[in-house]
């Protein structure tokens, strides 16, 4: 599955050839986040800027990578839903500036919403799967501290004369209440229960350590207050009960069943991965955490976006080869409560069943937006590591204006990985041998 | 003691800018699996932007000594494992509050303002546990002493200005630095960081030479600064770090008893070849570091206390902090009488008249600074090719130095072009004349010039002794004419003297200074008079100084008369390197308008008409020391020369040149050649690089008598540069 790099041989006067094409395979190297904050003037980064967010990341990847020359990275992709002010100025490019990477390394700004670090996060792992890349960094960030959703938006106004989109729908929590209405059988006591277990996972998880190795400390500065080191999540509230979630306001709907307890809140973070191909992570001597089976994106109707997880699963699978049966563990971003369980309804898994959210998610760690693709990975990357027996994961999050995007890994630690990897040039399609008509 | 003792030295600053110490508690990372406990940041700020400096002054102190005193207790109770200290964004803090020390009244305050920040500082260094300096940015004097006072210290990279400047300043580095630095990075080390960088144009060193020299244990990149600092300091608490400090000695070491004398001989040396001695901050940084070998830190701390009482009631700290606060930070930056900035017009094209070395100069510097086009004029294009050519090549130096990129050099020297039409002038909006010194040559430029340019375009002259008013008697339009007086290096000196003719407009004046600044240069504002101010003061001194070698003098005697002001040369060394001919140029314009004053020497004038360049033996520009070790007169030079029998004793020929400056400066404010006192003293730091311990040269005449001999009154009222009245 080797492909050979542009030929250093290559001189003019010789007839000019492109190189033959091999399909090379992706691994997941490493990822690490900042710790969530609270959006809001009494946040953790009230005041901090969110690219520099972003610079922690990488530059935390690096030090945790010392065997991967800064130089052999060959894009940095960052997602951010709201790409002006400190997101803005193609931020992919800035941060790896700021990062203090050299200025030979290339970067850009992807933008899926909710999906932004998911997406990076495909992109470029195409790219290195196309022989573009051979090291990448992928993420996200958002600071919906300085970033409100929404905020400059200028939504056409065809989306309401043409019934495109129902203007409801561009608030994220009346869609939610739009599923429960497609799904009766959701009930708000349900979603309650799942989002204290939520708490309760992520609580776990930080008590056996599970949660902080993938964290960056950052070092954050507020008026009359001096430097702090933060090292934790902001948005956790562990120990809460369902009785507390019932008390809790619906604010999108009179009596509604979406509350600020059973979806995830407004954040402020950012994430980044280290994706490599397997040559490359091979002669670089970088880790393999997870190997990238198939990914897919689907649409659905922007009034029920949190059901998007369903068909973009179900185009991963068929991509895969592979049945929802196949699947060991699952990441799944925890928008709404509701979003989650529709998921699980559709594939007849249990609301508790172990294999799902083992950390807990996004209700209890919160959800920045953009970012939060990379926190799955990272999550099921150490679930991988800590449970060989389970060969194949996924990470799948819905998207605002009706979209979902499903990732599949397989676990490298798993008996019959290397079985996988070494089988892999089936899914080339040039021989070696051919010889495409390229030439200039 | 404890910090709250000095509170009534506090409450005599009620005003103070208070920088404030914020604390935050911090889990350490976990080393090897576990934390090592909780570390209590401190941060300096004073709640203000980047471009307002943190400073250390009695009332921050007493607070930052409440707060350590605090974090001691806890550190007793077991609360705490290790406290840091670090600063807000580019600063971990700028030094001590210098106008608030400067306006500190009588000994006993001063002494006071010492032994508070000692009884804080030691706080921080017998805290029970660990402490840490994190130094994010600038650190001077005081700041750098919390660094040095700490236990352990990281620097960033991005940190800049770290130094202990108070030999510079005229103080000693008295809060612990002087007695740690030496046995941190090794007394030579020390020297240089507390002697030499002060005496070189107050250098300071950056976070990686710091790190370099040992000032610093580990140094890391500002993008996670903090954090990275926090992690070291965690390691270090861990027991799983140890720094290694390759330049500490032990001062009880006979090898090292002997460095350390060394090196204070080399600093007493250095301080002699810079000062002169005039300043006695210098030589008491050596004296205190000299005698703390053998010491005890706190024995050393009740020496730097006395000796930092002492230096703070002297005229010579006093001058430093108005020379350097008062006049090159502030006045230099809003120079007195410039117009509203908003009248100025843009320059967007320059031309230089004349191809010649000043002309190449000045084309260098406007292409450098303002990047716009400039273009050189010569009479013929043998001479404009030289020119061009000189700037030229002046570009490839900067580019073999690594000063500048290839692109930077490709870009200015397609900026300075030649020609030998002044046509190339029609688009000008600023164009200035380095041709010979002789009046109706400039006139007969400018009228050529006048024909070619818009009205706007800005005509400026160089001249250093010519009338500006009368250059501008025949133009079409006078308004438009300025005196723009740079000095020799062009490139290297800051200050640039703007004339004013009477006629000059305040656009055109406004315009000049946006130029002068978008040049880097300081800009005085000086009225049409003769030679301005730098040249006029400087002439005037080397004609007493000339005329008493004349009347017989000695020559060791009359050039080393001076040494008590600590001046950069003598000044038989100043006119060989300014040229005697063009000395005596100036001298003669100045001879002209005030020929009681300025005479032309017989003497000099021999010298110049048989071409010899410098009164001391200098066969390569600078005077060379004979069999005897000092400088000598030639026999042939002697030969040329005659002199009368009344010499006079190196202390009589320093008081007629203090008179004589003193007469000179009164007449000058008298004329209203600049808007104050402050404005002659800035021209002389500037434009001559005489001694901020000086004051410029007002305070010194001010604290010597003279003012008050020769005009019955002071320049500067009580406390500008002196003891504040009670």
């Amino acid at each position: 599955m080797s492909q050979p790099r542009p030929s250093e041989e290559h001189s003019s006067g010789q007839r000019s050839s492109a190189n033959p094409r091999a399909i090379r395979e992706v691994v997941f190297v490493d990822g690490v986040r900042t710790p969530f904050g609270r959006a809001g003037e009494k946040g953790i980064y009230a005041g901090t800027r969110a690219d520099d967010l972003v610079v922690k990341c990488i530059r935390e990847l690096m030090r945790r990578n010392p065997s991967l020359p800064a130089e052999r990275i060959d894009e940095v992709a960052i997602a951010a839903t709201t790409q002006t002010g400190d997101q803005g100025l193609t931020i992919g490019r800035t941060a790896a500036l700021l990062a203090g990477l050299p200025r030979t390394v290339p970067g850009f700004a992807i933008d899926r919403m909710c999906a932004g670090a998911m997406t990076a996060v495909t992109t470029t792992a195409s790219g290195i799967g196309f022989g573009a890349y051979d090291v990448v960094i992928a993420g996200g960030v958002e600071h919906m501290g300085n970033h409100p959703m929404g905020a400059g938006a200028d939504p056409n106004p065809r989306f309401m004369s043409e019934r495109i989109v129902d203007p409801a729908a561009l608030n994220m929590g009346n869609t939610a209440e739009n599923l429960h209405d497609r799904f009766p059988a959701i009930t708000k006591s349900r979603t309650d229960a799942y989002a204290v277990a939520s708490q309760n996972k992520l609580a776990a998880a930080y008590g056996r350590g599970q949660i902080q190795p993938d964290l960056v400390p950052v070092a954050t500065m507020k008026p009359g207050q001096g430097w702090t080191v933060n090292t934790v999540d902001e948005p956790p509230r562990p120990g809460t009960s369902v009785e507390d979630l019932a008390a809790l306001k619906t604010p999108f709907r009179a009596h509604g069943r979406v509350t600020a307890g059973n979806a995830a809140g407004l954040n402020d973070g950012a994430t980044a991965a280290l994706l490599a191909s397997a040559d490359a992570a091979e002669e670089l001597g970088l880790p393999v955490k997870m190997r990238l089976v198939s990914y897919a994106f689907a649409g659905v109707e922007p009034e029920v976006m949190g059901i998007g997880p369903v068909p973009a699963t179900e185009k991963a699978l068929k991509n895969a080869g592979l049945g929802i049966a196949d699947i060991g563990l699952f990441e799944i971003n925890e928008a709404f409560a509701v979003q989650v369980l529709s998921f699980l309804d559709h594939f007849g898994i249990a609301d508790d069943d172990p294999r799902v959210n083992r950390f807990g998610g996004a209700i209890a760690v919160g959800h920045p937006l953009a970012s939060s693709g990379v926190r799955l990975m990272n999550q099921l990357a150490r679930q991988f590591e800590e449970d060989p027996t389970v060969r194949f994961g996924m990470t799948t999050m819905c998207i605002g204006l009706g979209m979902g995007a499903t990732v599949i890994w397989e676990n490298p630690h798993h008996a019959d990985y290397s079985l996988a990897l070494h089988q892999a040039p089936a899914t080339g399609t040039a021989p070696t041998t051919t010889e495409t008509g390229a030439a200039a | 003691m404890s910090a709250a003792d000095f509170r009534k030295l506090a409450d005599l600053f009620p005003n103070e800018t208070v920088t404030h110490s914020y604390v935050q508690d911090i889990e350490l990372p976990a080393v090897d699996g576990r934390s090592p406990g909780t570390f209590a940041l401190v941060t300096l700020d004073n709640g203000l932007d980047h471009s307002k400096p943190t400073t250390l002054g009695p009332n921050t102190l007493v607070e930052l000594g409440a707060v350590l005193e605090g974090l001691k207790v806890r550190a007793a109770r077991g609360e705490i494992v290790g406290v840091g200290v670090t600063g807000k964004p580019y600063f971990l803090v700028a030094g001590a509050d210098l106008s608030t020390v400067k306006s500190i009244t009588g000994r006993e305050h001063g002494l006071w303002m010492a032994q508070l920040g000692h009884d804080v500082y030691g706080t921080l260094a017998d805290l029970g546990v660990p402490s840490f300096a994190f130094i994010n940015g600038v650190a001077l004097g005081g700041g750098l002493e919390i660094a040095l006072q700490s236990t352990y210290r990281t620097v960033s990279t991005g940190a800049g200005a770290l130094a202990l400047p108070e030999a510079f300043i005229g103080l000693i580095p008295g809060w612990g630095g002087v007695y740690i630095l030496p046995r941190l990075i090794g007394p030579e080390n020390a020297v240089k960081v507390m002697i030499e960088n002060p005496l070189s144009n107050n250098r300071t060193l950056t976070g990686p030479q710091a790190f370099k020299l040992g000032v610093a244990d580990a140094l890391f990149e500002p993008a996670d600064f903090v954090e990275q600092s926090v992690a070291w300091a965690a390691q270090v608490i861990a027991g799983a770090v140890t720094p290694e400090r390759a330049n500490a000695v032990d001062p009880a070491a006979p090898e090292v008893a002997d460095r350390w004398a060394g090196a204070i001989a080399a600093g007493r040396s250095l301080v002699e070849a810079r000062t002169s001695n005039a300043s006695p901050a210098p030589a008491k940084v050596l004296e205190v570091m000299e005698a703390n070998r053998t010491l005890t830190q706190a024995q050393s701390a009740e020496l730097e206390c006395e000796t930092l009482a002492d230096l703070m009631q002297t005229d010579e700290f006093r001058s430093t902090v108005y020379a350097f606060l008062d006049l090159v930070q502030r006045r230099s930056k809003r120079p007195a009488g410039a117009p509203d900035r908003k009248l100025a017009r843009p320059v967007t094209k320059i031309g230089v008249v004349g191809a010649g070395l000043m002309a190449g100069q000045l084309a260098l510097l406007f292409a450098r600074q303002l990047k716009v086009p400039v273009v050189m004029t010569d009479i013929d294009q043998a001479r404009v090719d030289k020119g061009v050519g000189y700037v030229h090549a002046e570009v490839d130096k900067l580019l073999q130095k690594g000063r500048i990129s290839p692109d930077a050099a490709n870009r200015t020297r397609a900026l300075v072009t030649g020609s030998v039409s002044k046509e190339a002038f029609a688009d000008a909006d600023f164009v200035i004349e380095a041709v010979f010194e002789e009046l109706n040559v400039k006139k007969q430029v400018f009228k050529e010039v006048e024909a070619i340019v818009s009205p706007e375009c800005i005509l400026a002259t160089n001249t250093s002794s010519l009338s500006v008013t009368a250059m501008a008697e025949d133009l079409e339009h006078p308004e438009r004419l300025i005196g723009f007086h740079f000095f020799n290096p062009v490139a290297m000196m800051p200050l640039l003297e703007i004339v004013r003719a009477p006629k000059t407009d305040d656009a055109v004046l406004a315009t000049a200074f946006e130029l002068a600044k978008g040049l880097k240069k300081s800009a005085v504002l000086v009225k049409d008079a003769p030679a301005f101010v730098v040249n006029r003061l400087l002439l005037r001194l080397m004609g007493e100084v000339t005329a008493s070698f004349d009347e017989g003098t000695p020559a060791d005697v009359a050039d080393n008369a001076l040494r008590p002001m600590g001046l950069p040369m003598t000044p038989f060394v100043l006119g060989a390197m300014v040229g005697l001919p063009v000395a005596r140029h100036v001298q003669e314009s100045l001879h002209a308008a005030f020929p009681d004053r300025f005479t032309v020497s017989q003497n000099l004038q021999k010298l110049i008409d048989n071409g010899v360049k410098s009164i001391w033996a200098a066969p390569n520009g600078t005077p060379e020391p004979g069999p005897d070790g000092k400088p000598f007169i030639p026999a042939e030079t002697l030969a040329l020369m005659s002199f009368g029998n009344s010499p006079s004793t190196g202390e009589e020929v320093l008081r007629r040149t203090q008179d004589a400056l003193a007469e000179e400066i009164g007449l000058m404010l008298d004329e209203g050649v600049v808007a104050g006192p402050e404005d002659i003293d800035l021209c002389m730091i500037l434009g001559a690089r005489w001694p901020m311990f000086l004051g410029g040269i007002t305070p010194y005449l001010d604290r010597v008598g003279a003012s008050e001999r020769v005009n019955g009154r002071k320049f500067l009222a009580p406390g500008v540069a002196s003891e504040p009245a009670a």
